[in-house]
């Protein structure tokens, strides 16, 4: 691992002062640096806290916010509040993992997207919704799906 | 402070802070539990313990509430027993139906519940989770399928061991057990002492099966089959045939191993007994003459071994470098006892019966464990796959006439067959250095200060008018108060808190082995190592006194830590480095 990671960690456990209970502050300062938990931060943070990377992971695991590989670079949240999940979030959910060949919580290999899913976006009256980045797409049919992350495709 | 309370109408007197789980134990109310074990605090993670306060419609688990003053506790009535068959119908609800093809069957604990409340239907719809096993350890395995979240193996494997191999991951109905970060067992700091096996309640954690192998070998005319048994194997295999806690079956094991089909029967605390001989020769070396750092540790034990490895590096210089009994038996059973009876080493196939999965580990952990020019051990099995082979071999152990070992490699001495025990290298291992040192035995042979369940044992023994400090400990978690007191004196140049330390990972030792029969706790501890000392009690006590090691001095290796003796029956000891716990 590079010193400039290094120094980052040493940095944010020197800020919290290396304190066990301060576990989930400085999980939270490393995933804003690296966009994730870079299994060797964790390490890194293992060592220079004397929390054993067993804790670490188990709190990593335990709260979905942390994430431990790389999020893509463009998000996909499916959202599957009550009204979208009755219009067909579901049959999206499943058209996105059969075409992005990855699970809810996973990057694509290529790092192209990260796909999620949200509890209400707030458009119920779109419904169902899926948001790209910024851009929200309502009333999407299964079959549409392909033709929006082309869009992304470049 | 005392508790005044009646469970089920019965008064009871406890301790304040006692739990209505003890408190009910303590006047024969027996409250069923799943994930609560004896040796590990409370978990409260299923919930069968569940009991009501008269008066209250609250259920609270027995496990982890504290009895208080006047409490009417009510464990049994029509609607707790309903919860708790709701209780055992979830968890069987997220439980694969594979009882008859599971190790643990008519060994496991939820099985013996889901008979006892008589479950015959499943009511609930099965949500199985498909996680992967991992037998990367080829020493135990994880089958997380079968797991039901009681939390038993990972409270062991980071609090009792301070190993942090396993660890909860991710929540809810996604919760399992794993190493840290999807990786595998054996990229994670696991030292194999299969403690996680010996406490899980079902099949998810597992010994690997090595019996096919052996008998595969019993039925091959060409190979010469040998085999040995471990000390504290002895006082526990009865456990799995009806015998009292602790019986100490040797001589229907010497039988019983035979009429399996092996043409000779050795006996692990012969090893021990050699490694007595090196180990105290040892110690004289740097104790008495200064040559070489103190204190010596020793290193019969491989899970240590591995730990250390792993994690106190900087005392490698500090470890015995004898190899441990089997491993010492192993390689003369490949060149002495194949020369002395004319038998090519090739065609011997050598099994060692272990109370221990880490064992498993040890046969292949270094070339030094093939110094024979063979698999020194060609297989290692533990006592619980022992007592199955004795089971399909159809062999009537109960009624087995006593045997006796063959020569050369089966006869012992007390201070060998003490080796099972917490202490007992230490002990054996001082007994022959007393002797090494000033000449002649010692007139109180037994050292009671470092027998016992105190997780370190610390005392100071007379050796010929200089004071020989010792340290004892087991369950791995006691290692680092002894090690830190080592580092602080090195660092400040003080004088050494101890000479000779004794390590063995496994609680109580190798009587409470990762490998030993299920449902281990203090009492079973104290019982078979009671087996283990009334053995020592009617036997020669000195190591160095053993007629047949003797022999094997004087008509093979030389003399301890000679030029063969290095070569056959010492090792050395790498960094291996995982990463931090």
């Amino acid at each position: 691992m590079d010193t400039e990671v290094k120094d980052i960690v040493s940095a944010v456990v020197e800020k919290w002062q290396g304190k066990e209970d301060a576990l989930i502050m400085m999980l939270h300062e490393i995933q804003e640096k690296f966009g994730y938990i870079p299994r060797d931060v964790a390490l890194d943070l293992s060592t220079k806290t004397g929390v054993p990377l067993a804790r670490i992971y188990e709190v990593i695991t335990f709260y979905h916010l942390f994430k431990t590989s790389p999020p893509g670079k463009h998000k996909i949240a499916v959202c599957m509040g009550t009204a979208c999940y009755l219009k067909g979030a579901p049959q999206i959910v499943e058209k996105l993992k059969e075409i992005l060949e990855v699970e809810e919580g996973q990057s694509t290999p290529d790092g192209l997207f990260q796909f999620e899913t949200v509890r209400c976006l707030g458009c119920c009256g779109l419904a169902p919704v899926v948001m790209i980045d910024d851009k929200v797409y309502g009333k999407v049919r299964p079959d549409q799906v392909m033709d929006i992350l082309s869009e992304y495709n470049k | 402070m005392v508790v005044k309370a009646t469970i089920d109408g019965i008064p009871v007197e406890v301790e304040y802070g006692t739990t209505i789980l003890d408190a009910a134990r303590s006047v024969q109310v027996k409250i069923p539990t799943l994930c609560k074990h004896p040796d590990l605090p409370a978990s409260a993670a299923c919930g069968i313990c569940i009991v009501r306060v008269k008066g209250n419609n609250k259920m609270l688990r027995a496990c982890c509430t504290p009895l208080e003053d006047g409490m009417e506790i009510i464990t049994n009535d029509p609607e707790i027993v309903e919860v708790r068959r709701t209780v055992l119908e979830l968890i069987l609800s997220n439980h694969p139906d594979e009882c008859l093809i599971c190790g643990r069957n008519n060994n496991c604990e939820l099985q013996r519940f889901a008979a006892d409340f008589g479950i015959r239907e499943e009511r609930y719809s099965k949500f199985l989770r498909d996680i992967p096993a991992d037998v990367s350890t080829g020493t135990i395995e994880l089958h997380p399928q079968k797991c039901i979240l009681c939390g038993r193996c990972v409270e062991v494997c980071q609090e009792v061991q301070d190993v942090w191999a396993l660890s909860f991951l991710e929540r809810g109905f996604n919760t399992r057990i794993s190493p840290a970060g999807d990786i595998e067992l054996n990229e994670s700091p696991c030292v194999k002492c299969g403690q996680c096996s010996a406490h899980c309640p079902t099949g998810a954690i597992f010994e690997k099966d090595d019996t096919s192998k052996v008998w595969e070998a019993l039925r091959d005319a060409d190979k010469y089959c040998v085999v040995q048994i471990a000390p504290a194997v002895r006082v526990a295999i009865g456990e799995a045939f009806g015998y009292p806690y602790g019986t100490n079956l040797t001589k229907k094991l010497y039988a019983l191993l035979r009429r399996l089909g092996f043409r000779a029967v050795f006996d692990t605390s012969f090893g021990a007994d050699l490694t007595v001989m090196e180990e105290a020769s040892e110690f004289v070396k740097r104790f008495a003459e200064g040559r070489g750092p103190l204190p010596l540790i020793t290193t019969c034990c491989p899970s240590w071994v591995d730990f250390m490895e792993k994690f106190y590096t900087d005392m490698i210089e500090h470890f015995s470098s004898a190899k441990s009994p089997h491993e010492m038996l192993g390689v003369l059973s490949k060149t002495y006892y194949a020369e002395k009876n004319s038998i090519p080493p090739e065609k011997i196939f050598m099994v060692s019966i272990m109370p221990c999965t880490s064992k498993k580990y040890e046969i292949t952990r270094s070339d030094e464990m093939f110094a024979s020019g063979y698999a020194d051990i060609d297989v290692v099995l533990t006592t619980r796959e022992l007592a199955r082979m004795i089971k399909q071999a159809g062999i009537d152990f109960n009624n087995l006439a006593d045997e006796e070992p063959d020569h050369i490699l089966g006869d012992y001495t007390g201070a060998g067959v003490i080796f099972g025990a917490t202490g007992g290298v230490m002990e054996a291992a001082l007994r022959t250095a007393y002797f090494f040192i000033s000449g002649e035995n010692l007139k109180e042979v037994e050292f009671k200060q470092v027998r016992g369940l105190d997780g370190v044992k610390e005392c100071e023994v007379d050796v010929a008018g200089r004071g020989v400090r010792v340290a004892v400990a087991h369950g791995l978690s006691n290692v680092e108060f002894i090690l830190n007191k080592v580092r602080r004196a090195k660092e400040k140049g003080e004088d050494l808190p101890y000479h000779f330390i004794e390590v063995m990972a496994c609680p109580g030792g190798c009587v409470g082995g990762g490998g030993q029969p299920y449902g281990v706790t203090d009492e079973l501890r104290i019982a078979r190592a009671r087996g283990l000392y009334e053995d020592d009690e009617g036997r020669i006590r000195y190591a160095h006194e053993n007629p047949y090691i003797k022999k094997l001095y004087e008509e093979f290796l030389g003399e301890p830590l000679g030029e063969k003796s290095h070569h056959l029956l010492h090792t050395k000891y790498t960094p291996r480095p995982v990463y931090v716990r």
